[in-house]
């Protein structure tokens, strides 16, 4: 299946990247698995995604936790914690 | 009820006082958030941003007795002195309208998609999520929903 993946904040920063469609391998189905797929790209990504760094994940706009469903077409985003007001 | 997320500034005044004009308002609070010392960049997520701060309105509505309320949030550059959001309660008694104002302000700060980029002396930095903040929101007993991921 297909997602969008969004990136904000340091990690948009730290990874180079802002948007990016996926192509999501059979088997993967949550955000968590999503995560680890990124992770598996190796260098920034290994150390940006890492299970020790704080961040959070949107499914279509609505923060998730990482046990969270994702289908084909949805748009799942990472970033770090927030920090407005 | 009023969401706005926007790079201009607001006139709190004048919101205060558009929020006012009903009969049965008897008190109004307010909060506005000012960037103290360092200059900074506000990113958000459009359309989740808003979304959020909609729901977070949403379960205050549904705690206590508010009859409107006005969120405005700023993002992209901000300097010193300069206010980047303003949170106001109207309610027929004060205890609903403060209670109301701080409780968004306390999950705005913790589930709103915005972040904070400080352009002090020796570089630009992201600024770091509290955990004060966590509990602050955390103190008000969740509901569903709400609840940090």
């Amino acid at each position: 299946m297909k997602v969008t993946v969004r990136f904000f904040a340091s990690v948009k920063e730290q990874l180079g990247r802002e948007l990016e469609e996926i192509e999501v391998p059979a088997g993967i189905s949550t955000v968590g698995g999503l995560r680890a797929h990124l992770r598996a790209r190796g260098g920034r990504w290994a150390e940006v995604l890492a299970e020790t760094r704080r961040v959070s994940a949107a499914v279509n706009q609505d923060m998730v936790k990482p046990g969270a469903a994702i289908r084909p077409g949805d748009e799942v985003a990472f970033f770090p914690p927030v920090t407005g007001g | 009820m009023k969401i706005l997320v926007q790079p201009g500034n607001f006139d709190a005044g004048l919101e205060i006082k558009a929020l006012s004009n009903n009969p049965s308002i008897g008190a109004v609070a307010s909060f506005v958030g000012v960037v103290r010392e360092v200059a900074m960049t506000l990113e958000h997520y459009p359309g989740m941003t808003e979304n959020s701060i909609r729901k977070i309105a949403e379960e205050a509505r549904s705690r206590w007795q508010v009859i409107d309320c006005t969120v405005i949030h700023r993002y992209g550059e901000l300097q010193p002195s300069d206010q980047i959001v303003l949170v106001a309660v109207a309610s027929a008694h004060r205890g609903d309208a403060f209670a109301a104002c701080e409780f968004i302000m306390d999950y705005l700060k913790t589930r709103a998609p915005f972040w904070k980029k400080e352009h002090a002396a020796e570089g630009p930095r992201w600024v770091e999520a509290k955990s004060s903040d966590d509990d602050a929101a955390e103190r008000w007993q969740l509901r569903q929903g709400l609840t940090q991921p």
